[in-house]
């Protein structure tokens, strides 16, 4: 084949390729790390598109976002973020979902330290509680809530450490420098159950729902694996990732 | 719109924080520089490498490893906890032991150069004039090496001001006990509080340029040696 | 009891220092061999600036080291010039001299302002050290060594590192000391000059061994150094001055076995003083020559004879009453002369050097 014939073929062939299979930047919280991985890795099996995921703290997404960065979805660790960048007019409003629902747990790496009613947090015989910042994060303010309803939080604030974000709060925890903590279930949980240690799940009522939104970004606009990524999280298949990893939705 | 209380609060301890720290590596530095600058052991490349560390390790892995040896189940927590002085990590002190361990380099590499550049000339003389090594300490090496102890105690000061991922690590964010400023400028960032960030954030700028601007404009001033 | 003993011994890669030496507990010792001979480290033994593998020295009977004890420097009453001066730059020459004298025994002080005087440095007290020639920096140095009064003056080479002017500056203080002073003086050098003006005795050392070692004008006379002195072969002799002769500017001095002239340097009469001697300025006669522009004849025995270090050459020794003098001369000048051990010989000197 001479150069002359090669070159228009390949750039047919490229072409082609491009056409099926489009490629999707996706900013995703650093707390769905897991799940996202494997649905990513589904995704591209049933669609054929690519979704390129980069994982990190909302906040600063939020930020990078706002400068331009190059991503066309954003999977946030709340619902204010995607909303906010709706309203700025840097994301499509109408694209934005609730994809996963963030179930709160009080955890200890102590076999027997926590009940199945948290009643250890009013006996108060533990020396640190750590919770995840509540002016950052979801799990921390959720945390607020719940000690708010049962009266404790001014009792209990001299025993707060708080984490950045909710890996961090963890980290205390099962590191024991802390004895107790707020964390996620979806950190706790392995194959379904508690991996370890002991826990009090939350129940849902004791606080504003701890919601994940997704939104896609103007920058996605109009593109396809981005449009397809949406769908594909709302899909049993991914549904079923998504609960496997302690979330609701 | 300027410092919050909070901030305020953060800048004081942080200050605190540096001060301590550098007190402390002075101290402790000082012995060690000078068994690196003249010893001719096996273990100065061992002992020179470790003190190194902390310039090429993420501080969250140092933060992380004392999180853990610091800790209940650690080594060093079980230490303190013998010692009734309980568990360091969420307390000022856990963050002075970080910070000494994060600005160890800044502070004994300094001091090592400066020893290292006298030679033995200096010690040999003042042994010959009677002046015994504790003596020859302060009164020749003191003085003749002083440009690189004020360069280790102003570099030791400043990376503690600037440090953040130890502190992450280790502090627990507890407002005036752990809360930094570089901590509280990333609070204020991640709560999309970009106004605050800005009057912190700016003010680090500008404290470690006149830091920097010290130190450049301090070298041609070195003593010559004669 | 009034000697130095020192007995060391020295293994580092590529070098080995193995001596033991009595040396005398007064005047100047000039520790004297090519660099790399040991002498230096033979000095920092004795300063206790360098641990030997094995080491034993008693000064006066004080033991400064054993297999037992080990006294550090700034514990043995000594004081040291080294090569460079190295004043402290953060002190003044004042502050650089009171720092060893805040620092001595109080006991029979030599005074700062003897010290100052000796060396001549009372206008220097103010300046830092940078300020400071090099000649000024090495008098500041020998001056603080002597002002904490030590017992005895250690001086490594401390004019190898200033130039020919310099060394003409300082020297006449170093006299001075030698004059002056009654503390034991060990005084490394690789100079025979240096030599010649400032020692009583003489260590001559190659290869990390003493290979001679006694009086000065014993041991330079001696034929079987194994180091080669060459040009600077020779003797010295000690002698006074008898007579000025102001008509020709010149000076007789006596010494052990006759007299010479040399140029008048203002020297009283009755002064002692030493005549150094070289072996090229030296050449011998049979019988009695005629005129000739050589002042200095006199007469000897020829007491030995041995190989210089060109193969053409020999050195000399005649006895001249009770000293000896170098001659070197070709050998074939020599078997032309018939020179034996015993033979009687005219010497004829052609250079004499007076050192004050």
């Amino acid at each position: 084949m001479k150069l002359g014939q090669l070159f228009p073929s390949l750039l047919t062939l490229l072409c082609a390729i491009s056409a099926h299979a489009d490629e999707v930047n996706v900013a995703v919280a650093a707390n769905f790390t897991a799940p996202m991985n494997a649905i990513a890795a589904e995704f591209a099996k049933d669609t054929g598109h690519q979704a390129k995921l980069a994982f990190g703290s909302s906040g600063k997404f939020y930020a990078q976002i706002k400068s331009g960065a190059p991503f066309q979805v954003f999977l946030s660790a709340d619902d204010e973020k995607p909303a906010k960048l709706a309203q700025e007019g840097l994301a499509v409003p109408a694209s934005r979902f609730t994809y996963a629902i963030g179930t709160l747990v009080l955890w200890s790496s102590q076999p027997a330290l926590v009940d199945a009613n948290g009643e250890v947090l009013k006996k108060g015989k533990f020396n640190k509680l750590a919770l995840a910042n509540p002016k950052l994060a979801p799990y921390g303010q959720a945390a607020i809530e719940v000690l708010t309803g049962m009266g404790l939080l001014n009792q209990l604030t001299p025993k707060f450490v708080q984490g950045e974000n909710i890996a961090q709060t963890y980290q205390f925890a099962m590191t024991g420098n802390a004895e107790l903590g707020f964390v996620a279930l979806s950190q706790v949980m392995k194959d379904g159950k508690i991996a370890n240690g002991s826990a009090w799940i939350v129940p849902g009522k004791l606080h504003t729902p701890i919601r994940q939104d997704a939104v896609i970004l103007e920058t996605g606009k109009g593109n396809a694996a981005a449009d397809a990524l949406m769908k594909y999280l709302k899909s049993d298949k991914a549904r079923a990732i998504i609960k496997s990893y302690g979330y609701e939705i | 719109m300027g410092f919050s209380d909070a901030d305020l609060a953060a800048i004081w301890l942080t200050l605190r924080l540096a001060s301590t720290t550098t007190a402390l590596l002075l101290l402790i530095g000082t012995p060690i520089a000078w068994w690196l600058a003249r010893t001719r052991s096996m273990w100065k490349g061992p002992v020179g490498a470790v003190v190194a560390l902390p310039l090429v390790l993420p501080p969250t892995v140092l933060g992380f490893y004392l999180l853990l040896i610091l800790g209940p189940d650690g080594p060093v927590g079980r230490l303190t906890h013998l010692l009734g002085l309980g568990a360091l990590p969420f307390t000022f002190w856990g963050l002075v032991v970080g910070s000494v361990f994060y600005s160890m380099p800044f502070v004994v590499q300094p001091i090592q150069n400066a020893i290292e550049a006298l030679g033995e000339r200096p010690l040999e003389v003042a042994a010959t004039l009677r002046a015994s090594p504790l003596d020859c300490f302060f009164t020749v090496v003191l003085p003749l090496a002083r440009p690189g102890f004020i360069t280790a105690a102003i570099l030791g000061f400043s990376h503690t001001v600037g440090e953040f991922g130890v502190v992450l690590m280790l502090g627990g964010n507890i407002p005036g006990v752990t809360r930094v400023v570089s901590v509280q400028i990333y609070d204020h960032v991640e709560a999309l509080e970009y106004a605050q960030a800005h009057w912190l954030a700016g003010s680090m700028v500008i404290f470690s340029f006149l830091v920097l601007l010290t130190l450049y404009t301090r070298r041609p001033n070195l003593n010559k040696a004669g | 009891m009034e000697n130095i003993e020192a007995l060391f011994r020295v293994e580092w890669p590529g070098f080995s220092l193995n001596v033991d030496l009595t040396l005398p507990g007064r005047g100047v010792t000039a520790l004297f061999g090519h660099s790399g001979s040991g002498k230096t480290t033979l000095l920092r033994c004795i300063a206790g600036l360098e641990r030997p593998t094995q080491g034993k020295l008693s000064f006066k009977g004080e033991i400064w080291q054993n297999e037992h004890t080990w006294l550090p420097t700034h514990k043995r009453p000594l004081g040291y010039v080294f090569q460079e001066a190295s004043l402290f730059p953060h002190l003044s020459v004042l502050g650089n001299l009171r720092y060893g004298i805040k620092r001595a025994s109080t006991e029979h002080k030599v005074s700062l302002e003897l010290a100052v005087d000796l060396l001549g440095i009372a206008h220097l007290l103010d300046r830092k050290p940078d300020r400071l020639s090099g000649g000024e920096r090495q008098r500041v140095g020998i001056a603080r060594a002597l002002a904490v009064s030590p017992e005895i003056l250690l001086m490594d080479e401390p004019l190898a590192a200033l130039d020919l002017k310099r060394k003409q500056e300082i020297l006449p203080y170093l006299e001075r000391l030698h004059d002056e002073l009654e503390i034991p003086v060990l005084y490394v050098s690789h100079s025979p000059d240096e030599v010649a003006r400032l020692a009583d005795h003489l260590v001559v050392m190659d290869e990390g061994r003493v290979v001679a070692h006694g009086p000065l004008s014993e041991t330079l006379a001696r034929l079987d150094l194994p180091i080669r002195l060459g040009e600077d072969a020779g003797v010295v002799l000690d002698a006074v001055v008898a007579e000025i002769d102001d008509r020709w500017h010149l000076a007789r001095v006596e010494f052990a076995g006759g007299s010479l002239w040399t140029r008048d340097h203002g020297i009283p009469v009755g002064k002692h003083t030493r005549v150094r001697v070289l072996a090229r300025d030296v050449s011998l006669a049979s019988g009695e020559p005629g005129l000739s522009s050589i002042q200095n004849m006199l007469s000897g025995h020829v007491d030995a004879v041995a190989d210089d270090d060109h193969p053409g050459l020999l050195l000399v020794r005649v006895r001249i009453g009770n000293s000896s003098i170098l001659s070197r001369l070709t050998k074939r000048s020599a078997a032309t002369l018939g020179i034996e051990v015993g033979r009687e010989m005219r010497v004829q000197i052609k250079s004499v050097a007076l050192m004050e």
